[in-house]
């Protein structure tokens, strides 16, 4: 299992990575989506993988799982959705205004006017 | 318990909420409201700095749980500074935004102020490390709305490079805290700082990869030289007031980078050595250098102020790379100062802008109130580029001094010295082509000269260049304090235990001792 999760968390990042250095904002959110998922499952595994193991104390139980990486997970999942919807409704409004997706910067437009107006 | 500490967290956070609900459509209110805040918030962080100035270490326990499982709030004296000094800049920044109209061209503006206010206290005074990512993520979140304030496309562009920028950043964060928690099975920074020391050297594969990822993250936060991209665009594009107060984030990474380093991955322990001198140096060189060529390259006013920022975050961060308590408090000697002046730049951005019809350096018929904006702009070029008599040339003797018995001595006094040349000629150019060409142009036919810019935006800059003053003229009392600051973070043993031996709900039971 421990190769199954690694190679799970491998895998969603390059291909994130990947992604992101798109210069369309489609693909540069994909990329991010991934990595969080990566970053989602990395950090649940922080906490060692345990199966079938209760997090909370109980009665005739010896092994147990850590339940803080669960907590941090939670806390990194609503940030990260938050964040998503935030950076595509910014992007829907760029493209909206500019007419065009691209990410990088436009050539700079002082070029020309940067020049004595005389 | 001294409830007091978490104060500068709490108010705004009840602030922006009561803007949102019950001021929404009444700019009066909501200026008199962010106001009374912000000084009230002020007042609170002198209040803790006044605590914090003797030395203790007061302790916040959120809902009485102990250290280790619960999360603390701690105001030491590095702490209270950086509150003190968010809260002094939020309020000049204020007064700007209220007085050249910022706040009227967009909605909710005082809320996201009072959000951003929120989260960067809390990164200031928070001892727990995911609690330091759940805060940048506060802080960043209203970031996100106050960069895109008033709109625009171009605005919106570069509002989403910088989106985009931090959340990489936040995700390698949560990658640092991950492999942090791996290898020590904790994040409260004065519980991993012990647990650290017990680590092997055979076994610190975790702790160095938790270590340069944590590094890395602040480095983006600090604007370190490779990981500077996002913000040059970002903090042009943003509306005067906000990058203004953007002056404050960028010393966020700074002040991590000296909370961590020093308290839990200290320059004398085995695991991570190298990491600060081999590293963070060459790095921090490379961004002072960058940011000053930047100052001498770019065409636009706004963008050369953005190239300064990151030149100014270079000098800060090669005095922090030394790693010795004299470099540490030249550093935060520099910073006090970096901040204000780039505030006052970017305001003065603002003030120049509000006659011109961009702010391309080439020569425009003058701007009314031409003369007292050129006056500001001369003071402010004078501390960022480190001319006596302001308080970057003492910022600078500081570093070159704590420099100076280094092994990397000549390095740093070159670059130092020959990027503040560079500097000089940068700004000189600007102020000469902003200010005198423009007397040689011509009004054009028929043109209504603009307004002349408020009052009240005149009051926060020449409060920001009168702040520098003061931190000029104060500079044996206020290096002294920043000397005891950098005594106290060398000496993490008291922090260390005042957070872990303050009993709490969960405490193990000492013995003789009852506790609840």
């Amino acid at each position: 299992m421990e190769f199954l999760v690694a190679s799970a968390i491998g895998v969603l990042t390059a291909a994130g990575v990947y992604m992101v250095l798109r210069l369309r904002t489609f693909p540069v959110i994909m990329g991010m989506s991934l990595l969080t998922y990566a970053v989602n499952v990395f950090l649940f595994a922080s906490g060692r993988l345990t199966i079938g193991a209760p997090p909370i104390l109980m009665k005739g139980v010896e092994s147990y799982t850590d339940p803080l990486p669960q907590a941090l997970v939670l806390t990194a999942i609503v940030i990260s959705f938050g964040m998503t919807a935030v950076v595509v409704m910014i992007a829907l409004g760029a493209y909206l205004g500019a007419d065009d997706d691209y990410v990088n910067d436009p050539p700079e437009v002082g070029a020309e006017t940067g020049e004595d107006p005389r | 318990m001294n409830h007091w500490i978490v104060l500068p967290v709490v108010l705004p956070a009840i602030l922006a909420p009561f803007i949102v609900l019950a001021a929404r459509y009444h700019i009066g209110i909501q200026r008199a409201v962010s106001i009374a805040g912000i000084s009230a918030l002020i007042a609170i962080a002198a209040g803790l700095a006044w605590q914090a100035s003797d030395g203790t270490i007061t302790l916040y326990r959120l809902s009485d749980w102990a250290a280790p499982f619960g999360i603390v709030v701690v105001a030491d004296r590095l702490s209270t500074l950086m509150v003190l000094l968010t809260a002094v800049l939020a309020l000049l920044v204020m007064l700007h935004a209220i007085g050249s109209g910022w706040d009227t061209r967009g909605r909710h503006f005082h809320a996201l102020y009072q959000f951003q206010l929120m989260g960067l206290m809390g990164a200031f005074l928070t001892g727990d490390l995911f609690n330091l990512f759940v805060f940048f993520e506060v802080l960043l979140i209203a970031s996100y709305g106050l960069m895109i304030h008033s709109g625009g496309h171009v605005r919106l562009r570069a509002g989403v490079q910088y989106v985009l920028y931090n959340l990489l950043a936040s995700t390698l964060f949560l990658f640092a805290l991950g492999s942090l928690y791996a290898a020590t099975g904790s994040l409260n920074m004065a519980d991993v700082a012990e647990r650290v020391t017990l680590i092997g050297a055979d076994a610190s594969a975790g702790i160095r990869i938790a270590a340069v990822l944590l590094l890395l993250v602040f480095a983006i936060k600090a604007a370190i030289v490779p990981l500077h991209f996002w913000l040059p665009s970002s903090y042009a594009e943003a509306p005067a007031p906000v990058a203004a107060l953007f002056a404050i984030m960028t010393k966020v990474g700074a002040y991590a980078i000296i909370r961590v380093y020093t308290i839990v991955f200290p320059p004398d322990l085995a695991v991570t050595s190298g990491l600060q001198g081999d590293w963070l140096l060459p790095a921090a060189l490379a961004t002072l250098a960058i940011g000053m060529f930047g100052v001498l390259a770019v065409r636009k006013l706004d963008r050369l102020v953005a190239y300064a920022v990151i030149g100014s975050m270079g000098m800060v961060m090669v005095a922090i790379s030394l790693f010795t308590p004299e470099s540490i408090a030249a550093s935060l000697y520099y910073i006090v100062h970096s901040t204000l002046t780039a505030a006052a730049l970017f305001l003065l951005c603002d003030l120049v802008r509000a006659g011109r019809a961009d702010l391309v350096l080439a020569p425009r018929p003058p701007v009314a109130g031409a003369p007292l904006t050129a006056a500001l702009f001369f003071a402010a070029a004078i501390a960022m580029v480190g001319l006596p008599p302001l308080s970057g040339f003492l910022g600078k003797l500081l570093i070159l001094d704590a420099a100076s018995d280094t092994p990397r001595m000549v390095w740093v006094w070159a670059v130092v010295l020959s990027m503040s040349l560079v500097a000089l000629v940068g700004f000189s150019r600007a102020g000469s082509m902003l200010f005198w060409k423009a007397r040689s142009v011509e009004q054009p036919e028929g043109a209504e000269p603009a307004a002349r810019p408020s009052a009240l935006a005149y009051v926060a800059v020449g409060g920001l260049i009168a702040l520098l003053g003061a931190h000029t003229v104060l500079a044996g009392p206020i290096h002294d304090y920043m000397t005891r600051t950098a005594g106290q973070l060398f000496s993490s043993e008291p922090y260390i235990r005042k957070v872990l031996d303050t009993p709490g709900k969960m405490s193990a039971p000492s013995p003789g001792k009852e506790t609840h």
